[in-house]
């Protein structure tokens, strides 16, 4: 009997759960709506900010969404038998991810009334254009790819599935680099190394977040997950986490090599007010110092170690989209180069930006999407990593 | 098949008639028929707007006759220089019995220029 | 012939003709229609020379103009949109300052136009560059594209818009070289209301133009040069 009553409460949690998750897509649907109505003067966003939190909210969940798809790949392209057992809950976590960040994205649209517009006017020369192909292409591909592994007549084609997803998540990350890449004109952006440095911090967020949900459906099915397991994904946790902060040290590295780009530099890593101490605190010691001491310090590692660290990378990841993005916008675009500039569109003066409430719920609506997804999904289909015993790779 | 077209008419006429008991009594403005009979134009006013749409935006054609703004020019109300702001208005009127939304005016003008031009001298 | 494939034909062939009857009124209509009106021509390269030496300091008539003949509300806070503004600047070394008007640069590789997704951003065969606001979706990536930061957005809700210049919320705007006045024969806004002649606006391409013929005897410069999008907007003396 007391195992039932277990069981009752239990499921009682679960629609608790999903209710919570529920509310946060209700009150992302309601900035929507205002946003909607009013128009984004409601937003903090302004014509100095034209992206802000929604952009910050969407591109982790893109970012993180091919990321954590690099469990799946070491299992079926390296035939590593413990992630293959994991490839089908972080194919899951990608398709919920990348469907919350681009319900953001959406959403945030001046007219997302139209956005039927951008599939029937397609402009080959944008990176944006190319990513609604990158995007919808790794949907269904991601899909295919489920289904090799969770139908068992489809099981020959799984090889070939993995490696399709495992090129078009790579060229996935670099379009949404790319994005950045291309604007020239900014001080911030237009850098070749951003598509890369992409790619290497979504194997990091991707592998955190993976990390968290594995942890927390171990725990729900009460069941412990090997140490050695553990092992063996904490430690690559620390090597891509090394990999990113050497990937962003090289950004900023080679823009201070350039002398007009120095301005910019002393601004996002000195002077910038919010946006320095956000790099520092936020990126480089919660997102990366911490997580790594947490993983490799003697004595630590174990379990509750490496969630703990894997939440502050994902924290640290906010903490760096957020100097990226906004912060890359707030200093001053360089029209006059060797000129002072005064105007009355704020020529040449820092942009100030406060997220207000809407757009911090339309980025939790998204959030709450992908959790959603992974929820229900979790409980109505066999997500679960099945580990066989005596691993011999 | 006489049988099926004979049927269709049946089922067809009462419920034409019913449609024109039920249309909108429309504040028509000046009216008249400046590019097609009213017949023609209450069934394809809208090819004729997007493809002068697209010719002016893009191409930079302007044909006076067919641009929104001289549409609004003749049917806007004579008492309040508007296409929408009533509900018999000429453009809200017959497009809420249609159902059909359209967003045209949020962002071209649905008042005669003079009308607006007035405004602004106040 | 069976008298299956006889109705058949009959059918076709009286539905062919309505659909011709129900169709040519149509290409009728847009053929008379067009016959007096001309496309904009790509023989035609619209642009601006400004010369900085005669615009002044603290005089806003060119921001004004724009304001009243777009219907801008003029106001300059973080979310109103400005078409044209002025911009004091300084040389850091030598300590020389000017005054200019700052707008679209209506480049020939214009950046907005290559990262616009839905090809809303778009150049005409005359060189100006416009958003077509029936495609815009709102993305503002080619705010972040403009190296002028030459566009606004439209962050609220318009009434009373001037019916010759269409504008409206969630959509990218920006300077259209008044392309309603230009379509008519007239000179843009800013260019008509600058007392002292700053602006100089003509066809680029047309060797009878002033415009044509100054660029080629006096020094002037693309703002951003080096990024090579060969703006239709040139300075003069800076």
């Amino acid at each position: 009997m007391a195992d039932l009553s277990k069981l009752y409460s239990m499921n009682r949690l679960y629609y608790v759960l999903l209710a919570l998750g529920g509310l946060a897509v209700l009150g992302g649907a309601y900035a929507v709506f205002m946003m909607e109505h009013h128009g984004h003067i409601i937003s903090g966003m302004n014509n100095q900010i034209v992206w802000g939190m929604p952009h910050v909210f969407a591109i982790f969940l893109i970012v993180a969404a091919s990321g954590v798809l690099n469990v799946a790949s070491i299992g079926s392209v390296f035939g590593k038998a413990v992630y293959k057992a994991r490839a089908p809950l972080a194919s899951l976590l990608s398709i919920a991810m990348l469907a919350g960040g681009l319900a953001v994205l959406m959403l945030d649209l001046g007219r997302p009334d139209r956005i039927i517009v951008a599939a029937t006017n397609y402009n080959l020369t944008s990176v944006f254009a190319w990513n609604v192909v990158l995007y919808s292409g790794m949907f269904s591909l991601v899909i295919v790819y489920l289904w090799t592994m969770m139908e068992r007549r489809m099981n020959p084609f799984n090889k070939a599935a993995g490696l399709a997803v495992f090129i078009w998540r790579f060229v996935l990350t670099t379009g949404t680099g790319l994005i950045f890449a291309f604007l020239t004109a900014r001080q911030a952006y237009g850098s070749a190394l951003l598509p890369p440095m992409f790619i290497v911090l979504s194997f990091a967020w991707g592998l955190a977040v993976f990390h968290v949900v594995q942890k927390v459906i171990y725990s729900w099915n009460e069941k412990t997950l090997d140490p050695a397991i553990l092992q063996r994904t904490k430690n690559l946790l620390g090597v891509f986490i090394v990999g990113s902060l050497y990937m962003v040290a090289t950004y900023h590295l080679t823009n201070m090599y350039f002398a007009h780009q120095t301005g910019f530099e002393r601004f996002i890593l000195m002077d910038g007010g919010v946006y320095p101490n956000l790099f520092w605190w936020g990126y480089v010691v919660l997102g990366n110092a911490l997580p790594l001491l947490l993983i490799y310090f003697p004595g630590l590692g174990k379990t509750r170690c490496v969630m703990i660290a894997s939440m502050m990378v994902v924290l640290g990841a906010f903490a760096l989209l957020y100097v990226f993005i906004i912060g890359g916008q707030a200093y001053p675009l360089n029209i006059f180069p060797g000129y002072e500039v005064v105007s009355s569109f704020a020529d040449g003066q820092v942009a100030s930006y406060a997220p207000s409430l809407y757009e911090i719920l339309l980025g939790f609506g998204g959030l709450a999407i992908a959790f959603l997804i992974t929820t229900v999904s979790v409980r109505v289909l066999n997500f679960m990593p099945q580990d066989k015993p005596y691993i011999s790779d | 098949m006489r049988l099926l077209v004979s049927l269709l008419l049946c089922l067809c006429i009462p419920q034409v008639w019913a449609a024109e008991a039920n249309a909108p009594k429309l504040d028509v403005g000046k009216g008249g028929e400046c590019v097609k009979d009213t017949q023609w134009m209450r069934k394809n006013h809208m090819h004729v707007l997007k493809h002068q749409r697209d010719e002016t935006v893009r191409k930079g054609i302007r044909v006076e006759q067919d641009a929104l703004k001289n549409c609004v020019e003749c049917h806007a109300s004579t008492s309040d220089n508007s296409v929408t702001a009533r509900e018999d208005s000429f453009c809200v009127g017959c497009h809420r019995y249609a159902a059909v939304k359209i967003d045209c005016f949020e962002c071209h003008a649905s008042k005669r220029k003079q009308a607006l031009a007035n405004k602004d001298v106040k | 012939m069976s008298e299956i494939d006889t109705q058949r034909r009959q059918f076709l062939k009286t539905s062919a003709g309505a659909a011709a009857i129900a169709i040519a009124p149509g290409m009728m209509l847009y053929q008379t229609a067009q016959g007096d009106t001309q496309a904009a021509s790509s023989t035609v390269r619209w642009g601006m020379l400004i010369d900085t030496a005669q615009c002044k300091e603290g005089c806003n008539d060119c921001v004004s103009a724009c304001n009243k003949e777009n219907g801008l509300s003029g106001k300059t806070g973080a979310t109103d949109s400005q078409w044209i503004r002025k911009i004091e600047i300084k040389d850091v070394s030598s300590g020389r300052a000017l005054s200019l008007p700052m707008m679209c640069q209506h480049c020939e590789h214009p950046p907005c136009v290559d990262v616009c997704p839905t090809q809303a951003s778009f150049k005409r065969a005359d060189g100006i560059v416009l958003v077509d606001r029936h495609l815009c979706i709102g993305c503002r990536y080619c705010m972040m594209a403009c190296p002028y930061k030459a566009r606004s957005f439209v962050h609220e809700t318009l009434t009373d818009q001037n019916p010759d210049v269409p504008r409206g919320k969630g959509t990218v705007e920006a300077c259209s070289l008044c392309v309603h006045r230009i379509d008519k024969g007239q000179k843009p806004a800013c260019a008509e209301a600058c007392q002292n002649k700053a602006i100089l606006f003509g066809d680029l391409n047309d060797a009878n133009s002033d415009i044509y013929k100054k660029v080629r005897s006096v020094a002037s410069v693309q703002i951003r040069a080096d990024l090579q999008l060969n703006p239709g907007v040139r300075y003069q003396g800076l």
